[in-house]
């Protein structure tokens, strides 16, 4: 998958659990928790929704990793097979 | 119509999910409730045969209005004849505080004829969201067209329909001939907008809140817990976890919670008639911010007696569905005590407004790294701020105290939570 794959994965994703959001809106560097006030369960369902999407399966530990969507995208990206 | 928290007044009918003659049993979901904090799905409290729907689709009453009249086992059905409202009022023979079916009246035994049957009621098949969208913008489902699954209208179509309503009369052709002016379409009537929605869920929190500290002589303790055990625990199991199966650390405080009311019974419960009525159930209700502002905090049943998966899936389900506006109305009723957890917006501590008619409130802050003096030394641990608002009228400082130092033991030993 390219970047822009992945990103538009991502933020998919994060649609259906804050339909609110507007993908435009969204600062790739930023925080997503406070950016988009997601929770932890928020944060748990996007990690379930990456991984039925892509089948990457991220420890709790990454967690921090993924905190943006820059952050998503780079961390996908080495583990995801290459297009 | 049930009374869905303490702080509802009325509801409108959205849905009726039975039609007369229908069987339900306890626990069925039989119509779907607008309130001004959501969307509720009514259960049914009886087993039985709908007789007859009293209120209908769209209509907004006020709560302790019999909704329908449902025939319970054993009686035979009479002859079913639409009623006028007032005498189906009447009939409700016993008030059902906590159901929205009123028992039917003991019927005649004769048969019930076909030909007097009332008209099934219009079904509309609409996902909740689409429904409550409906609501919002004043759109007759019954005119819309669904494209979901089995021709179910989604919210996509509630926009259409919204959009085409919109353009319809900006794009109405001019009159060709001098005549009268074209009428413009009278205007839909929403039942609510989404800022009529705010301004409402703002006054029945107030109101709430307001009766809450004239009311109630709260008292407000507060500890620090350590968490590393706790931590450690959940890491190791999450670890061993797919994600799909993984717990968050609210599932801990949500059990050692439940716990530890069980083994102080005077927290958990309600303030009626000026005496404490105790409850052997033990319904924590979760406070849970809704992104457009306000909050609501629906019941997980009998937590003490499930297993921290079980608590995982019933919060991850209700958080999904309170962000989807629908709940149930038991959820809704029956939490016995509540626990709010304000730490992921960042601050160490919440000392909560007790909900009433409960006798107390739980609150956790964020779980921060601090110095913690423990055996003569200093070391850094992670430690939570656990704090209780309870009632004086039923529980003292000192037994307050007891159930934070029960929830602190109890998350010690997270393996047997």
């Amino acid at each position: 998958m390219t970047d822009d794959e992945i990103k538009a994965l991502v933020l998919r994703e994060i649609r259906k659990i804050a339909p609110e959001v507007a993908p435009d809106e969204i600062d790739p560097a930023l925080d997503l928790r406070e950016q988009i006030d997601l929770d932890s369960m928020d944060i748990l369902n996007l990690a379930i929704a990456i991984r039925q999407a892509t089948g990457v399966d991220i420890p709790e530990a990454d967690y921090p990793r993924m905190a943006s969507l820059d952050g998503c995208v780079g961390y996908l990206r080495v583990r995801l097979p290459k297009s | 119509m049930p009374a869905l928290g303490a702080d509802m007044e009325a509801g409108t009918i959205l849905q009726w999910l039975v039609k007369p003659g229908d069987a339900v049993k306890r626990g069925d979901i039989i119509a779907v409730v607008d309130t001004e904090k959501a969307t509720i799905e009514i259960e049914v409290f009886e087993n039985g045969v709908i007789q007859a729907i009293v209120v209908p689709e769209g209509e907004k009453v006020p709560v302790g209005t019999v909704l329908a009249l449902i025939r319970t086992g054993g009686e035979v059905a009479m002859p079913a004849e639409p009623k006028p409202k007032p005498v189906a009022r009447e009939r409700a023979a016993r008030p059902a505080p906590a159901a929205a079916l009123a028992p039917a009246p003991p019927a005649p035994p004769i048969r019930p004829r076909e030909a007097a049957a009332p008209p099934p009621p219009r079904r509309v098949h609409a996902s909740p969201v689409a429904m409550r969208m409906a609501v919002d913008l004043g759109v007759d489902l019954t005119a819309v067209k669904g494209t979901g699954p089995d021709g179910a209208i989604t919210k996509a179509d509630v926009e259409r329909a919204a959009k085409a309503a919109k353009e319809g009369v900006a794009a109405a052709p001019p009159p060709t001939a001098p005549v009268e002016p074209p009428k413009a379409p009278p205007a839909p009537k929403p039942a609510m907008g989404p800022a009529e929605r705010q301004v409402a869920m703002r006054r029945v929190i107030a109101a709430a809140m307001a009766r809450s500290k004239r009311e109630i002589p709260h008292y407000y303790l507060g500890t620090h817990i350590d968490m590393t055990r706790a931590m450690a625990w959940l890491q190791a199991e999450n670890l061993k976890r797919a994600v799909t199966e993984r717990l968050l650390y609210s599932v801990l405080l949500l059990k050692a919670v439940a716990l530890a009311a069980r083994e102080i019974p005077e927290i958990n419960g309600f303030w009626v008639d000026g005496a404490f009525k105790p409850s052997e159930a033990i319904h924590v209700g979760v406070a849970i911010s809704l992104r457009q502002g306000g909050l609501i905090a629906p019941a997980i049943h009998d937590v003490g007696k499930k297993s921290l998966d079980e608590i995982m899936a019933n919060l991850r389900d209700l958080v999904n569905r309170v962000r989807a506006g629908v709940l149930r109305s038991s959820e809704i009723a029956d939490a016995t005590i509540t626990v709010t957890s304000l730490g992921e917006q960042g601050v160490e501590s919440v000392f909560g407004v007790i909900y009433p008619p409960q006798v107390a409130l739980v609150g956790f802050g964020k779980i921060t790294e601090r110095p913690w003096a423990a055996d003569g030394m200093v070391g850094v641990k992670p430690v939570i701020m656990a704090t209780l608002a309870a009632d004086h009228r039923v529980s003292d400082g000192h037994r307050g105290g007891l159930f934070l130092s029960k929830v602190d033991r109890l998350l010690q030993e997270p393996e047997k939570l």
